[in-house]
């Protein structure tokens, strides 16, 4: 199944805001590009990026190599930035990472309460409810609250630690290694990173749910 | 000047409504929001403003929290474009262009699209001078309104924390948001217990914030 797969609104309520926000977004890209201020292609472009190449993969990537690479762990530790752009990944709302790690001691959750802050290069664009009101309201007061909705329940000794991006710093969590996946390959391990694990909603996947989830 | 307000500042109250999660496959619902995306990350160069000013121009919509999150970009990006002489209003309203562009104005090709996406825009400057803050300080951040956009959330104002990154000096969105410079200052990440935030936390939780230097001061000061 595509990673990006384009969907498309089956509300038939939805139907007159539809059409107003398309005819209104339209002439805006008409106006633009009149003026010569819009590359209609380059708006192609950007989108294409998006929905088919910069995605949660990536960031599953830099943490399958984490688990397996203790070379790269520390790396991701001292300078998140240059490791993540090693594989390549880099640029626009990533320029300044961090790697949080969870642990059994401590469990990290994202979020962003003035607006939708993302590490882009690893995670793509955010899903919508990271930018919606529910969430951004609630999990800076009741987290574990939050995380239970996800069906992430912790231990009662389990220090919660949310990190509220409010500047230009972007963080990636680094979810858990699962037990039973010694000897695994870096991209068999990739299957087990959700995008909601590298935000700190969820865990990575257990070993046999790869298939299911994917 | 004064009322500035902004409406996006909501982390901790209350009245929301559930969480919706949906398939990590969707990343738009519409085609329009795909455009709407592009269409901003691509008027930011003829259009000449900066990040800190695209949130102000998002935050302050005095309709932002009955609007979906592309509905708020398009019509920030509406204002924007107008408030910097990019269009007039009445092109905007007939979307059609009543005089050429001004050749003058940088326009992203598309050739140039996945360089300028690698490439981003580091916030990162040369500091001011020596940090006032180490990691282990405790700091009270700044309380009450201030009259521009700000990015220290109101649940973390006048609360004491502890200083636990130093991230080196950033653009100062506060400056940077009303055209005034971009003032490089100190950022730290301060955490805070959640005792110290709400009297209904949990024991066993604590919240970060980055905040720059001149939202702080010593805890112990008057």
């Amino acid at each position: 199944m595509p990673e990006h797969e384009h969907d498309h609104e089956h509300d038939p309520d939805d139907h007159s805001e539809l059409g107003e926000m398309d005819v209104r977004v339209r002439a805006l890209e008409t106006l633009l590009t009149e003026k010569g201020y819009v590359d209609p292609a380059a708006l192609d472009e950007l989108i294409e990026t998006y929905q088919t190449r910069v995605g949660p993969r990536n960031g599953a990537q830099v943490v399958a190599k984490a688990w397996t690479d203790p070379g790269f762990r520390q790396w991701l530790r001292d300078d998140a930035t240059a490791a993540i752009a090693s594989l390549g990944f880099e640029g626009r709302q990533g320029e300044h990472m961090v790697a949080v790690e969870q642990t059994d001691d401590t469990h990290h959750v994202v979020v962003c309460t003035l607006c939708s802050c993302y590490p882009w290069p690893v995670l793509g664009l955010p899903p919508t409810w990271y930018k919606s009101a529910p969430y951004r309201s609630r999990v800076v007061r009741d987290p574990r609250g939050v995380l239970a909705e996800f069906g992430t329940e912790l231990a009662d000794d389990t220090e919660v630690r949310v990190w509220d991006s409010t500047a230009e710093v972007r963080y990636l969590v680094i979810p858990q290694r699962p037990g039973g996946t010694d000897g695994w390959s870096e991209e068999q391990l990739a299957d087990l990173v959700t995008r909601d694990s590298m935000i700190g909603v969820t865990r990575a996947l257990e070993p046999g749910a790869a298939e299911v989830a994917s | 000047m004064t009322g500035y307000r902004s409406h996006a500042d909501i982390g901790g109250t209350t009245g929301h409504g559930p969480i919706e999660r949906e398939s990590a496959t969707i990343v738009f619902h519409h085609e329009w929001e795909a455009r709407a995306l592009a269409l901003t990350l691509a008027a930011g160069a003829p259009g000449g403003w900066n990040l800190d000013q695209s949130r102000s121009a998002r935050e302050t919509l005095s309709d932002y929290a009955d609007l979906t999150y592309y509905e708020i970009w398009t019509a920030a990006l509406e204002n924007l474009l107008v408030e910097h002489g990019v269009v007039s209003r009445t092109e905007l309203d007939e979307g059609h262009a009543h005089s050429p562009g001004d050749p003058a104005r940088r326009v992203l090709t598309a050739d140039r699209v996945a360089e300028a996406l690698r490439r981003g825009g580091s916030t990162i400057r040369e500091p001011p001078g020596p940090a006032r803050f180490a990691v282990g300080d405790r700091v009270r951040t700044r309380s009450g309104h201030v009259d521009h956009h700000t990015r220290l959330p109101g649940y973390v104002a006048g609360c004491v924390g502890t200083v636990e990154r130093v991230h080196g000096a950033h653009v100062f969105p506060d400056s940077n948001a009303q055209g005034l410079g971009e003032d490089p200052q100190w950022l730290y990440t301060v955490v805070f217990d959640a005792d110290d935030l709400w009297d209904d936390a949990r024991s066993g939780q604590r919240v970060s914030v980055d905040a720059w230097e001149p939202y702080l001061q010593t805890a112990d000061a008057p």
